[in-house]
């Protein structure tokens, strides 16, 4: 086996190394951050003040529909596999991931499926123009050619995530060093494993409901037309049956990345370890119950209205389980407030002012007013952007002195917190607003009740967006050079990776260790 | 760190500050509308008071924890000298903090769930409207009167590509709006033509998917009379930021002259389709009837989208004019071309068929007049 | 390395002309489909890259193994992959399954106006829920001028009596041998009966296209006797859907169980101890079959 790096490009284009693996997806996921992110300042653009100014209203639902398929596909997901691929197998004390040749094919996909994905931009009849939930019929009779590309994309993108996960799967229950029982994995490994089981799960049926409308538009079937004794609303409920658990597989792996930070920098041991673990297992068997709080409206028999409000409703115990145990990790801790943890903290707040309005969504007559209103898009991104996003950053500040053995630095890591985190609510807080005084979402245009609020939001994504600017520059300047870090780099972090050197050396764990 | 630390509550209080000091002056200035409506139905009151309960039980718990949170952050961090304890686990804590969210969301739940069984029931409705959704328009009928209309955006261009002054019901206004009475309990049954639109009139507490092919319903007592403004609510394509809703709700001797004269409008129509009109005639109210229901598609020159409508400037409005009357009749089955038989009179029609083929440079030089939509519509 | 740590293979250019061989093939299906000339070109193009690719890479995962690379935990690996796999497809069928249900215990009854504060008899006046379903409610409603038209006939139960004039039923009875079979033959190399394992592989082989080609048969009886199609309303999309998903992976379990019985006969793979590659294809075949059972009484019996 090679010991070190091949060099040139071929090490990244044939690697077989999980930590080259995971490097490529977190800069991929970042680019299409920074994709997601143009598209998402083209609609603030167009929304800073009522009337069309900017863009034609088909292209601007193209760029909702973009912005809301590169950021949960292209930027979300993948960061979480990035991270996982780094961190899992220094983690647990495995040499590389368990197939590390699928690892890297389910890597080499995804550039591929987000070319053809952004391809089509620049096809007659543009982009898929019917938002990241595609519901049948705009998604099929009424759309743009593109939308087998779309289609295809889908299909190969699952494909890569499916590889990942088994491959995540297979990783955690073969390869933990002796000694390390599952009781004792760190809670991302944990996340993951659970995470990785959701992808297995519902990856597939978004292949089969993206089969469906291509059998719809192509062949003449009639899954979704209601003249031949289909039903448009089946579309909804395959999708959503992906697209809740989707939902958490965008946050679980969050709340391991936090669960790691918040104890060290508390110096203190994380409260509730067990709870933690069932909590997380809970979360994910109630996301497959509650799909239809996405379908309020549609006209559900009054005992499944019930059901899904009753069931949303009880995610709210095993997530404050966790929030509380985070609080009270944190409780008589010895605390500093270093950028990881300025991230996972504001992340701890600002997610559980998103649950909370998902709580209120989840009521079903009061989601009659505030479905598909910016109320709704404020609560995602409440989630989403704090949740996801700013976990993930946590994740990098956290573990980036491991990964290049450089210290970032300190200063300009809290000023984009503070930036990232004042641009954040700048942005998103105002859409509480704009929603309940009536303000549909995706539309180009609006009435001027609704000016006020949009400029803010507006004005605050410049922002939010100019912090990820020094986001990029931190992170390269790192690498490229600063103060080498310690191989604890904090002080007394729980864990493997912990014990190898800084920069972690490209093959850990050859041997496995003893654990405990 | 205190700096840190302070920093983060200071901010977070700072923005709450802001935040509140806009809603005081919102009340003012209508513009900056920030809360739920209450609206005038039974049903939208009830949503408003769930709506407020749960957004203060969410300002409780949030008080509680961020409270905590931010009490340990100030008390115990490093930079006071602190020594962290080694406690990680307390049975009696945990079951306690699931057990009171259990208890929460129960009392959440039970007025939530009657609010739903009431909102469900559409028994005993006194008015019966079919409302059925086009792209980018809605269609109104009163069940069992033979009152049956269109309703499209009366937003003028000019206003919305910002050559003209916007007016406070920009994007909010129709050319024909639906008028209900007051007091009455109205059942609205919902569905669509094509894709998937939703109908939603905040001051009702009513927002109902629009579904092509299936029918769904809910209900309302307008207790005020008024004016009320909804949008469509549910991605329906290019327009779908451009389908208001507008309904008058009026007294019930005024609804019923609102009826009459409805009806005795339908009629007036029916006979202009026995006269026999002049190009000059047909080409203008063409030109009128294209802006207003053809040229969100094909757009106002004509040319279309490629790849999505297609252009005028070829293929069937320059061939046969049968062929023309047909797709406009009858559409293309399967595309976003409706077949506007239904939605438009004979006299429209005529007139915009007048109006294709001879607008933008198309010279057919040929017309079309009520009778022959008619005939052709009879199958000949 | 040896010594029973993990096999970390060297650097490897499979992955990547995988994905452009896999990107190949579906950009080209998608050009196909919207009537691109250049679509059948690239999709073929793609599709050979990809089966050469996959042709390398098993070629590779085989020789290492015979070399000796592959520790127990390695082997354990793949076997963990391979149970995930087969559970993702697991997955995937319930997709299709999950909308018949849908379809038939929900959908079809509103349409018929069945339900609470459902009008759809405005919609569709005079459709009934039946199943098959023979009537579209365009049909129902538009009568001569409906354009998504129900079947000429359906492919349901024949009775007791007509079973074994039946095609599904000896379907049936070809996929449940075939199980059978393979089965035979796993206990045969497990036996080191190695002349046994290449029968009884080669007879599941030969029934899996047996299958395959009673099905087609089937096809081609509702295409041009029943009028049954694709296009025939939810009934021609459920049953098409079903078994055409079904009966592709039939096709790829008999390619996979055609290249083991090639591997075994040709080049004597597979050891009594050591024969998951074989034994990764045998769990796929019990899995279509599997399926196969539940696709005959949804889709046939109580359909
Ligand atoms: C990371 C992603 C993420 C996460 C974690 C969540 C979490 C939750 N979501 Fe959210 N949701 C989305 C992403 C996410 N959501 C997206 C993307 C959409 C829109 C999709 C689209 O249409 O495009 C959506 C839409 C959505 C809807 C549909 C709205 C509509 O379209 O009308 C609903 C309705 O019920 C809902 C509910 C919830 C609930 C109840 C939770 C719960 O998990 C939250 C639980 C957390 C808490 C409650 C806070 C912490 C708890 C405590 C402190 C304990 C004590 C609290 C109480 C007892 C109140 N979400
Ligand atoms: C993880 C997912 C994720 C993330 C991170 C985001 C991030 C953002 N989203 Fe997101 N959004 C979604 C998921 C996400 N969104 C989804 C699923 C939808 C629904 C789509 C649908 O309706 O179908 C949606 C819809 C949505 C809407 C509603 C659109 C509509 O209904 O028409 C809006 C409107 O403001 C919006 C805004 C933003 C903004 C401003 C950000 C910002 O956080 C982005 C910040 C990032 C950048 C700005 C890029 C980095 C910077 C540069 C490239 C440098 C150049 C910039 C400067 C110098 C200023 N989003
Ligand atoms: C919601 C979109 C939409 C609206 C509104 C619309 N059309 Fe169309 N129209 C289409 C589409 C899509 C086609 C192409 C159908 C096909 O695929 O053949 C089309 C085709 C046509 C054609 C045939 C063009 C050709 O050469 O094949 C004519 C004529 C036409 N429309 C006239 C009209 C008139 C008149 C109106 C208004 C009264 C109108 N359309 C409104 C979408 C629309
Ligand atoms: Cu109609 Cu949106
Ligand atoms: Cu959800």
């Amino acid at each position: 086996m090679a010991h070190g790096p091949a060099k040139g490009i071929t090490r990244w284009l044939y690697t077989t190394n999980h930590k080259d693996i995971g490097s490529m997806y977190l800069w991929f996921s970042f680019a299409m951050f920074f994709l997601g992110g143009i598209f998402a300042l083209v609609i603030r653009a167009e929304l800073f003040q009522p009337g069309l100014q900017i863009v034609e209203p088909n292209f601007f639902n193209q760029m909702t529909t973009m912005h809301g398929l590169v950021m949960v596909f292209g930027a979300v997901m993948p960061a979480f596999v990035g991270l996982a691929n780094w961190m899992i197998p220094m983690q647990i004390g495995a040499p590389d991931m368990a197939l590390p040749r699928m690892n890297n094919w389910s890597f080499w996909i995804l550039p591929f499926a987000f070319a053809m994905l952004s391809s089509t931009l620049f096809m007659d009849g543009g982009a898929p123009n019917f938002g990241w939930t595609f519901y049948a019929p705009l998604s099929t009779t009424y759309a743009p050619p593109s939308v087998t590309f779309f289609i295809f994309a889908i299909h190969i993108m699952g494909a890569s995530s499916i590889m990942g996960a088994i491959n995540i799967i297979a990783t955690i229950v073969n390869m933990r060093a002796p000694g390390m029982t599952y009781m004792k994995m760190p809670l991302f490994v944990w996340t993951w494993l659970i995470t990785a089981f959701l992808l297995i799960a519902v990856m597939p049926v978004l292949a089969g409901v993206v089969t469906m409308m291509l059998m719809d538009i192509h062949f003449g079937t009639s899954f979704f037309d209601a003249a031949g004794g289909g039903d448009p609303v089946l579309f909804q409920h395959v999708f959503w049956f992906f697209g809740h658990p989707e939902v958490y597989i965008m946050i679980l792996p969050a709340f391991g990345i936090v669960s790691a930070i918040i104890p060290t920098f508390a110096r203190k041991p994380l409260f509730g370890y067990a709870s933690m673990v069932y909590a997380t297992a809970a979360i994910a068997f109630l996301s497959f119950v509650v799909w239809a709080h996405h379908m309020f409206t549609v006209g559900l028999p009054i005992a499944g209205e019930l059901f899904f409000m009753w069931a949303t409703m009880l995610i709210a115990v095993p997530t404050g389980v966790k929030v509380f145990n985070w609080v009270a990790t944190m409780f008589k801790g010895a605390m500093t407030f270093e950028t990881p943890m300025l991230f996972s903290i504001a992340f701890v707040i600002l997610f559980t002012i998103g649950g909370f309005s998902g709580l209120m969504l989840a009521i079903a007559p009061a989601d009659f007013q505030y479905h598909d209103t910016y109320f709704v898009v404020a609560h995602f991104h409440y989630v989403l952007v704090p949740g996801a996003i700013f976990s993930i950053t946590a994740g990098v500040y956290y573990w980036l002195p491991k990964w290049c053995g450089n210290m970032y630095n300190e200063t300009m890591g809290k000023l984009h917190f503070w930036l990232a985190f004042i641009g954040l609510n700048v942005t998103f807080f105002p859409m509480h607003f704009s929603g309940l005084a009536g303000m549909p979402r995706r539309i180009p245009d609006y009435n001027m009740m609704f000016a006020d609020w949009n400029m803010i939001s507006s004005v605050g994504a410049f922002l939010f967006g100019a912090a990820q600017v020094l986001f990029l520059y931190n992170v390269i300047a790192t690498i490229i050079g600063g103060k080498k870090a310690t191989d604890e780099v904090w002080e007394n972090p729980e864990g493997l990776e912990w014990t190898v050197p800084s920069p972690a050396p490209y093959h850990t764990f050859e041997t496995p260790p003893e654990y405990k | 760190m205190l700096k840190a630390a302070g920093g983060l509550c200071a901010r977070v209080l700072g923005f709450a500050v802001l935040l509140m000091s806009q809603l005081a002056l919102a009340d003012e200035t209508e513009s900056l509308k920030y809360n739920m409506t209450r609206g005038v139905t039974p049903v939208s009151q009830d949503i408003h008071g769930l709506h407020m309960q749960m957004f203060w039980w969410c300002v409780g718990i949030g008080v509680v924890v961020f409270g905590i949170m931010f009490v340990s952050m100030f008390l115990h961090r490093k930079s006071r000298g602190v020594k962290p304890a080694n406690f990680h686990e307390s049975t009696w804590l945990e079951l306690t903090w699931t057990a009171i969210p259990i208890l929460i969301l129960v009392l959440m739940g039970i007025p939530a769930s009657k609010s739903l069984i009431n909102l469900y029931d559409t028994r005993e409705s006194e008015v019966d409207v079919l409302i059925t959704g086009y792209q980018w328009r809605w269609k109104y009928e009163i069940l069992g009167e033979d009152v049956s209309f269109f309703s499209n955006l009366s937003t003028p261009r000019d206003e919305i590509e910002g050559f003209a002054e916007k007016n406070p019901n920009y994007l909010l206004e129709v050319d024909e709006p639906l008028v209900l009475p007051v007091g009455k309990k109205i059942r609205f049954i919902v569905t669509a033509n094509d894709v998937i639109h939703n109908w939603w009139v905040p001051d009702f507490g009513v927002k109902r998917d629009a579904i092509p092919g299936f029918t769904n319903d809910s209900w309302a007592i307008i207790e005020e009379p008024g004016t009320y403004r909804g949008q469509c609510a549910e991605l329906c394509g290019k327009d779908h930021g451009f389908m208001p809703i507008v309904v008058e709700a009026k007294t019930e001797s005024e609804y019923r002259a609102w009826l009459d004269e409805k009806k005795a409008a339908a009629a007036a129509l029916a006979e202009l389709t026995e006269k026999t009109f002049t190009f000059d005639e047909l080409y203008a109210q063409g030109e009128e009837v294209y802006n207003r229901s053809c040229a969100a598609c094909h757009q106002a020159n004509g040319e279309g989208l490629p790849g999505t409508f297609p252009s005028l400037h070829e293929g069937i409005a320059v061939g046969p004019i049968q062929d023309h009357i047909d797709v406009v009749v009858n559409g293309v089955p399967g595309t976003a071309m409706q077949a506007f038989g239904e939605q438009l009179s004979e006299v429209d029609i005529a007139a915009v068929v007048t109006y294709e083929r001879n607008a933008w440079g198309n010279n057919m030089g040929d017309l079309a007049q009520p009778l022959d939509i008619y005939n052709h519509k009879q199958g000949k | 390395m040896s010594g029973g740590t993990y096999y970390v293979p060297e650097q490897s250019k499979l992955p990547i002309f995988a994905s452009f061989g896999l990107f190949l093939t579906v950009f080209g299906a998608a050009n196909w489909m919207n009537g691109n000339s250049s679509g059948p070109w690239l999709f073929f193009a793609g599709g050979l890259t990809f089966a050469a690719v996959l042709w390398n890479w098993f070629s590779i995962v085989i020789s290492e193994n015979m070399a000796g690379l592959n520790s127990p935990q390695l082997k354990r690996s793949y076997v963990i992959g391979m149970g995930w796999f087969i559970f993702s497809e697991v997955m995937f069928f319930a997709a299709f399954f999950g909308a018949l249900f849908y379809i038939r215990a929900l959908a079809l009854p509103w349409l018929a106006g069945e339900g609470d504060g459902v009008d759809n008899a405005l919609l569709w006046p005079g459709f009934a829920n039946e199943w098959p379903l023979m009537t579209t409610p365009d049909m129902a409603a538009n009568g001569e001028n409906a354009i998504q038209k129900g079947p000429e006939a359906a492919m349901s139960w024949p009775g007791f009596g007509g079973l074994f004039s039946w095609l599904p039923f000896w379907n049936t009875v070809v996929l449940l041998t075939s199980s059978v079979t393979v089965h035979f033959a796993h206990t045969a190399i497990k036996n080191n009966n190695r002349k046994q394992f290449n029968i009884m592989l080669g007879v599941t082989v030969l029934l899996g296209f047996i299958f395959l080609f009673l099905q087609a048969e089937e096809y081609i009886h509702a295409y041009h006797e029943l009028g049954l199609t694709l296009q025939s309303g939810i009934y021609g999309t459920t049953f098409f859907m079903l078994t055409g998903f079904h009966g592709a992976h039939v096709t790829m379990g008999t390619i996979m169980l055609l290249v083991m019985w090639l591997r075994s006969v040709l080049k004597g793979h597979f050891k009594p101890d050591d024969n998951f590659g074989f034994e990764a294809a045998s769990w796929y075949w019990h899995f279509v079959d599997v399926v196969w059972v539940g696709l005959f009484f949804v889709v046939y019996v109580f359909g």
